[in-house]
């Protein structure tokens, strides 16, 4: 173990809870609908982060529990059906129905496995009906998504085929692009979960690989676990660094020499650290603090430390798997602070007192902490554009490269907020 | 459960944040799970505030529901109260916390703090937004005040024995309230203008030291009935406050506005005459360019206050016709049910979007005034529209001064209503040239409205007389019928079409060509 500094924190958190995460995956799998179980305040947190006005009908929406559904339980399965009913009439495209647990459901107990059993029944050849929880009280923004690939598992078919699975929600140019690399080196079958359509899930079994593409899966790699797959533990493809590591790993899992992957990447690599050169003269030296929200911060941080010459201050994270972490803390520089948790208020007067160059932050905190001088990027967009990889490592680099660059434009000194 | 898509107004508590956002020196302590504080991105992001709201999440979890929640309530209200230092605290609950029945408001009350703890029930299950913002003003004013409350009652007139300028308070301006920095600015000079001070202004920029001052006014003007109507009627039943009602959107709004509060404070307006000319609404109105305006059909929809005074405003000072008119406010549903029927109309009133889509198919308005969900809706109808109610977006927060209240909110209506339209001349010379080659079909909005072009295929409105497609599936259009409906203006196509149909089927006419469109519209007619 890397001599890191590893600390708990708990109190008042300033985090999306995990039905946030349907946002991506709802574009993900076009084919999918996502209905949250919830109240008037789920809905809302899901229409006030994914800009729902700008669809005709957007693929989630939320039953909302009301008072005679909690006055007593036992309507709560002919609601849903009733619900679930209008919906598919509605919706006769939908092929898998997620029915998403949220914390008032949990609360009360509302079991949506044996809902989504009945459901997944009374339509048989039509619509699947799958469940799991993005409550606040159990989940963490990315941890939805955890918590919805795990359930699509059991629908996974058996196969002993040589392959590698890919698991994580990419970005489908991302995706076409590593699988043409993978096929370079040899690996002729790679497969994605979620895939691109709800109906195409993979088949999986003992000759499945699999190679993680986002760090917050533990509950996914456990189920795939138990399938019999075999995990590939690597750094995560994010930044030159991470990727190369992550294609070598899946290399070494497929008996593949590293040679012949390092002769693949090695023009991709020329052109990324060329590109890399123009945000690395502004990131360079700079003092980065990251409020914890996507999981993603240890890799950022070993990206834009090892990289760009960024000096970590503070690594949050809401929640820390050394298992699947343990390869991203061992590149980090010794002496690293990671804080797992928070105390938002005790964690905001941290930022003040070390004066960062850029804290990397959610969107409820980012104008305030702009009103008081510091620089800020919004941890969301990390989960929303196309950052893996080694041709978008500049991308990523020019995320937190063009807030210190658009300062550098506005002259502070004529900045006034409310 | 109702199946529940998109949701103009969010939870209750989200309603107290407002207000707690609103005012100064006030904390607020919420028992909610990490996931709540989405709502604070309301606040910083739409209305791009340089301060997070003064509200602290307790974030409880699943592990901490076996143990004792209390503990992490009071723990969370100790922190709060030593770091913000409030002069009051808010306690309250979010929907989860609720069902867990920890109390938050009585813990709080039993901690022994010397400054005033409002304890908020809000039902999250049963209740929406402004009810709450509502109810929290309203326990705000009641527990700050009910100490001071007398047998004596507040003459509207004692301004006169007390050699002062009256003064007035204005109560119900919010953040995340539609326009209402720039009408609280518009009022008071308003006020001013006639000799009237401005005592409190509440709670958008108040302290809990204002609200104790709220009985140095002589009266109320209830500016926003949705955030501070039960406060004002607490107000008058413990301090005789009398409180105005007219929402001064419009100039005989406001003008009917000013001759209430002067009788109440029986002060003269001397310059009454004057009034009408403040502001530019009636004039342009008047002017030729104006014409074609008048019998704009018009359908109106969003909160209770915002659209009673639209369709006067539309109707009264603008000479549209309102052909719809709704709201998603159950607790104004009365209201706006009233103002409809003296349009003879059946008021919409439902929190489901897509029902306002087809009450806005089915009347074939030439222009929507409604939230930014119809402004989504118009554009996909291909019709005109501007946004006058919340829910908030952050084109509704603009740089400029831009009131809807008073003189220069009618300038502000007068301007939005009207430039999403085309501009009169331009209208009547398009409608001349239409048929030269050198005009461009789709060109007519100089906003670029395209897609309401007057020579759409035949199959893309075909969806605007959905609604009795499934009876007239067996009926054809030739292409003499094809191409006179294409003639139609855009904007009554789809009633044309549906209309023609029904008479098509009434007769057993399964073929329609352009005689029976004319057919159609005598009968019709």
């Amino acid at each position: 173990m890397s001599p890191l500094e590893l600390n708990k924190e708990s109190g008042p958190r300033e985090v999306f809870c995990g039905l946030t995460s349907i946002v991506w995956l709802h574009r993900r799998m076009p084919d999918a609908f996502f209905l949250v179980v919830g109240s008037r305040t789920c809905a809302h947190l899901i229409q006030s982060a994914a800009g729902v006005m700008i669809f005709a009908e957007p693929r989630f929406g939320t039953a909302i529990l009301e008072e005679k559904d909690l006055a007593g339980l036992a309507d709560a399965n002919e609601e849903l059906d009733r619900v679930v009913d209008k919906l598919i009439d509605r919706r006769p495209e939908i092929k898998t129905l997620f029915l998403v647990g949220s914390c008032p459901s949990e609360v009360i107990k509302l079991d949506l496995a044996t809902v989504a059993e009945r459901l997944s029944k009374k339509f048989i050849g039509k619509v699947r009906v799958v469940n799991y929880s993005g409550s606040g009280i159990e989940t963490t923004f990315t941890q939805g998504e955890d918590g919805a690939l795990k359930a699509l598992i059991p629908l996974m078919k058996e196969t002993n085929e040589n392959q590698l699975l890919l698991v994580g929600t990419l970005a489908n140019s991302v995706e076409d692009r590593f699988i043409k690399i993978f096929k370079k080196m040899g690996i002729e079958k790679v497969q994605s979960l979620p895939p691109r359509q709800s109906m195409d899930l993979p088949a999986i079994g003992k000759n499945t690989k699999v190679l993680l593409t986002q760090p917050y899966l533990s509950e996914t790699i456990r189920s795939l676990q138990h399938k019999g797959c075999e995990i590939i533990y690597a750094p995560f493809p994010l930044g030159i660094e991470g990727s190369t590591k992550w294609f070598l790993a899946a290399a070494e899992a497929f008996k593949i020499n590293a040679i012949k992957v390092h002769e693949i990447l090695a023009p991709l690599t020329d052109r990324a650290r060329k590109s890399l050169e123009v945000h690395k003269s502004i990131l360079k030296g700079k003092k980065l603090f990251l409020l914890p929200e996507s999981q993603l911060e240890i890799p950022l941080a070993r990206f834009l430390h090892n990289e760009l010459g960024m000096e970590l201050i503070e690594v949050g994270t809401p929640y820390l798997n050394r298992d699947l972490m343990k390869t991203e803390l061992d590149l980090l520089p010794q002496n690293t602070t990671i804080v797992e948790g928070q105390h938002v208020e005790k964690q905001l007067d941290r930022v003040r007192a070390s004066s960062p160059d850029l804290v990397v932050c959610g969107m409820g905190l980012a104008n305030p902490l702009e009103a008081e001088g510091i620089h800020t990027k919004w941890s969301i967009e990390m989960v929303f554009s196309p950052i893996h990889g080694i041709d978008q490592a500049s991308d990523l680099a020019a995320l937190f490269s063009k807030p210190l660059k658009r300062n550098e434009i506005l002259s502070t000194k004529l900045l006034a907020t409310n | 459960m109702e199946l529940t898509l998109w949701t103009y107004e969010g939870p209750p508590h989200v309603g107290a944040m407002r207000i707690a956002s609103s005012m100064k020196d006030l904390h607020y302590v919420l028992h909610a799970p990490q996931g709540d504080t989405y709502a604070d991105l309301l606040f910083t992001m739409i209305e791009r505030r340089g301060k997070r709201p003064p509200v602290t999440y307790t974030t409880f979890q699943a592990r901490d529901l076996g143990g004792d929640t209390a503990e992490l309530v009071k723990r969370n209200i100790q922190e709060a109260v030593d770091r913000f230092k409030p002069k009051a605290l808010l306690v309250g609950e979010s929907c989860t916390a609720e069902l867990i029945q920890d109390q938050p408001g009585a813990l709080a009350k039993g901690m022994g703090f010397e400054i005033p703890i409002v304890n908020l029930e809000l039902p999250a299950y049963s209740k929406k937004e402004n009810w709450g913002a509502s109810e929290t003003f309203y326990q705000i004013i009641r527990n700050l005040l009910k100490e001071k409350s007398t047998n004596q009652s507040i003459n509207p007139d004692r301004w006169k024995s007390l050699g002062r300028r009256p003064k007035v308070n204005i109560l119900g301006a919010t953040l995340l309230g539609f326009r209402c920095r720039d009408d609280v600015i518009e009022i008071q000079r308003i006020l001013s203008e006639q000799g009237i001070d401005t005592n409190v202004v509440a709670p958008l920029g108040s302290s809990p030291d204002d609200i104790l001052r709220i009985t140095e006014a002589e009266l109320n003007i209830c500016l926003y009935p949705e955030i501070a109507e039960s406060s004002c009627e607490w107000l008058k039943k413990n301090f005789g406050m009398e409180y105005t009602s007219i929402i001064p959107i419009g100039i005989s709004n406001t003008i009917n506005f000013l001759k209430d509060l002067h009788s109440k404070l029986d002060l003269p307006l001397l310059n009454q005459e004057e009034l009408e000319n403040k502001s530019k609404l009636p004039w342009y109105s008047k002017s030729v360019d104006s014409n074609y305006l008048t019998g704009k059909r018009v359908f109106i929809f969003g909160d209770g206050t915002h659209v009673i005074s639209a369709a006067k405003v539309a109707k009264e000072e603008l000479g549209f016709e309102v052909v719809g008119i709704g709201t998603y406010s159950r607790e104004m549903a009365r209201k706006v049910r009233s103002m409809a029927k003296e349009l003879g109309l059946e008021a919409l009133i439902t929190n489901n979007y897509l029902e306002v889509e087809d009450a806005i198919k089915s009347s074939s308005p030439e222009l929507v005034l409604g939230t930014q969900m119809e402004r989504h809706s118009a554009k996909r109808l291909g019709i005109p529209c501007a946004v006058i109610s919340t829910p908030m977006h952050v084109q509704d927060v603009p740089a400029r001064y831009s009131p809807q209240m008073g003189w220069e909110g009618a300038n502000v209506i007068f301007d939005d209503w009207v430039h999403p339209l085309m501009m009169g001349l331009e209208e009547h010379l398009i409608d001349m040239f239409k048929h030269d080659f050198e005009f461009v079909d789709g060109h007519q909005s100089h906003l670029g409205h395209t897609s309401m072009k007057s020579s759409l295929a035949f199959d893309d409105y075909k969806d605007l007389g959905k609604d009795i497609s499934k009876e007239v599936n067996h009926i054809s259009w030739t292409a003499s019928g094809k191409e006179e409906l294409s003639k139609v203006p855009f904007f009554v196509r789809g009633k044309v079409k549906s209309n023609t149909e029904k008479y098509a089927i009434s007769k057993g006419i399964i073929e329609i060509n352009d005689e029976i469109i004319y057919d159609a519209k005598a009968h019709f007619s």
